[in-house]
């Protein structure tokens, strides 16, 4: 991973004009388990793997509420995401208590990216190892947003980060144009399919390494329980939507990454 | 303060020396007790009522233009009736130099948000929060504004109006007024609604200007010169000045 000697502190830049730090972090993103945010018109959907971090541990919580109309999932450092987690959940709660409203989610993008972009401008200071999926509803209906280390965000209509996402993001691109039109069901269902996209041979979606959560007109955010995601599951079982190829190579198990 | 010398005070016991019962100031030394703070204990230059009640399309709010010192008509052209953007209008009472402070903070809330430039907008429940949340902490601090403010706009397609007093104490209603209003107009616009839920803007502008009008004649802080805010969802407009038609040809008859 050692490049050169511009790569010892985020406040140097290489003569290429990058600023290698802040790359390396968007590497980070990658050794997370895959994430996948997308939405129809009426509903954003958030859709985890979860990963156990041995045979003997349980499987991490992906999706993350933070207020009635908002929540995350992540891909990188969890202890970042934790961070960055309970203070979104300060912005909202002060927006909130000021506002009497839950604050748009464009605004609360605006100040998590504020909040990951000081951390690559100062050499006291590391970038955010973390990606973010924030799934939202407002005034101006579902948004899906991707944060990214780099201090930059971006409105989506579909999304995927973590490890192995390139097949999701295919599948997500062979079909976007047809979210509009989806039902919640049918948004759900394309979610799993691009999210098992990502899994090698030998693993299948189950109950256990999914999660699920859903904001909406009509529904405040929610995340799945293990028997709704169950019932979600059937309904893509028997599909297969891995890439033919298979040279996918065991990912290295970092404990601190989810 | 105390221990100063002042006009009253026994004379120094020499020229440029200390002086009887008074902390002496060394010459080249100011040691003066300057270190204090005064918390507001009393409105200075006042506005009196606010009228305000919604009608079948939106909100309309009333007052007049007078800024009593004491009971001098000391300022003749204060307007308190303002738009806040285009769904919202704020209406005062009380201290005027309060008001003007408030305004100020409220307009540069408008100006940050429009240069976020996301287009959302502020709503007129998320102003009476915010109103509410300054008001509630002046007063836990002992140095509250000396205001009543009424907050009036549509949303989600409803008329809205609440209020919020110094102590920030706050309310929701159809017909709120403040001060002397709260006794003389309440009643009125109260009745009023009661026989006509869906009142029109026309018939809501005349009951605010008979509003005006018995106002004028019983509260003393009260001034002829009015302006009128009306919301709907056509827009702001703020209207005036309007003047109170008077007539006093019966007044020789009241002993």
């Amino acid at each position: 991973m050692f490049r050169n000697s511009y790569d010892y502190d985020v406040t140097i830049w290489s003569p290429q004009g990058r600023l290698f730090q802040v790359e390396y972090a968007i590497e980070a993103v990658k050794f997370g388990s895959a994430i996948v945010g997308l939405k129809n018109t009426t509903d954003a959907v958030l859709v985890s793997l979860k990963k156990a971090s041995s045979d003997l541990a349980a499987f991490k919580k992906k999706i993350i509420e933070i207020d009635e109309y908002l929540g995350v999932t992540y891909s990188g450092l969890t202890a970042d995401a934790k961070l960055l987690t309970r203070f979104l959940r300060n912005e909202c709660l002060s927006y909130r208590y000021t506002e009497n409203v839950c604050i748009p989610a464009e605004r609360l993008l605006e100040k998590l990216s504020r909040k990951m972009h000081v951390a690559t401008q100062r050499y006291d200071q590391r970038p955010f190892g973390v990606g973010m999926l924030v799934a939202g509803f407002d005034s101006k209906g579902p948004h899906i947003y991707e944060a990214c280390p780099s201090g930059t965000f971006f409105n989506c209509k579909a999304m995927t980060l973590g490890g192995r996402c390139q097949s999701a993001r295919t599948y997500l691109e062979k079909n976007f144009s047809s979210f509009p039109d989806c039902n919640l069901e049918e948004i759900i269902k394309h979610g799993l399919r691009a999210l098992q996209s990502t899994l090698p041979k030998n693993l299948n979606l189950t109950n256990q390494n999914v999660s699920i959560g859903v904001v909406g007109a009509d529904c405040e955010f929610k995340i799945f329980s293990d028997e709704e995601v169950y019932n979600h599951l059937l309904l893509i079982e028997g599909e297969n939507h891995r890439p033919d190829c298979d040279e996918f190579d065991e990912e290295d198990d970092n404990n601190e990454v989810s | 303060m105390f221990n100063t010398v002042d006009a009253y005070s026994a004379p120094p016991l020499w020229k440029n020396g200390p002086s009887p019962c008074a902390f002496h100031n060394f010459p080249g030394t100011n040691c003066e007790n300057n270190d204090f703070t005064q918390h507001s204990q009393a409105p200075v230059t006042t506005a009196t009522s606010v009228i305000a009640f919604t009608f079948n399309t939106g909100v309309i709010i009333g007052g007049d233009l007078l800024a009593s010192y004491g009971s001098l008509a000391r300022y003749r052209n204060c307007p308190r009736v303002m738009k806040v953007n285009d769904n919202i209008i704020m209406g005062a009472g009380g201290d005027y130099a309060d008001f003007q402070y408030v305004k100020d903070l409220v307009d540069q809330k408008i100006i940050e948000e429009d240069c976020l430039d996301d287009g959302f907008k502020l709503k007129p429940r998320s102003l009476y929060c915010w109103l509410t949340r300054i008001m509630y902490n002046r007063r836990s601090r002992f140095d509250p504004f000396w205001n009543n403010f009424v907050v009036g706009g549509i949303q989600e397609g409803l008329p809205f109006l609440g209020t919020v007093d110094k102590l920030g104490t706050a309310y929701e209603d159809n017909a709120i007024c403040t001060g002397y209003g709260a006794h003389l107009a309440l009643p009125l616009i109260r009745d009023a609604l009661e026989k006509n839920p869906l009142m029109s803007e026309e018939e809501a502008k005349a009951l605010l200007t008979k509003c005006m009008e018995v106002l004028f004649y019983r509260d003393a802080r009260s001034y002829p010169k009015y302006q009128i805010g009306v919301i709907t969802d056509d827009g702001v407009k703020i209207e005036g000045p309007l003047e109170v038609s008077q007539k006093w040809d019966l007044a020789h008859m009241i002993h």
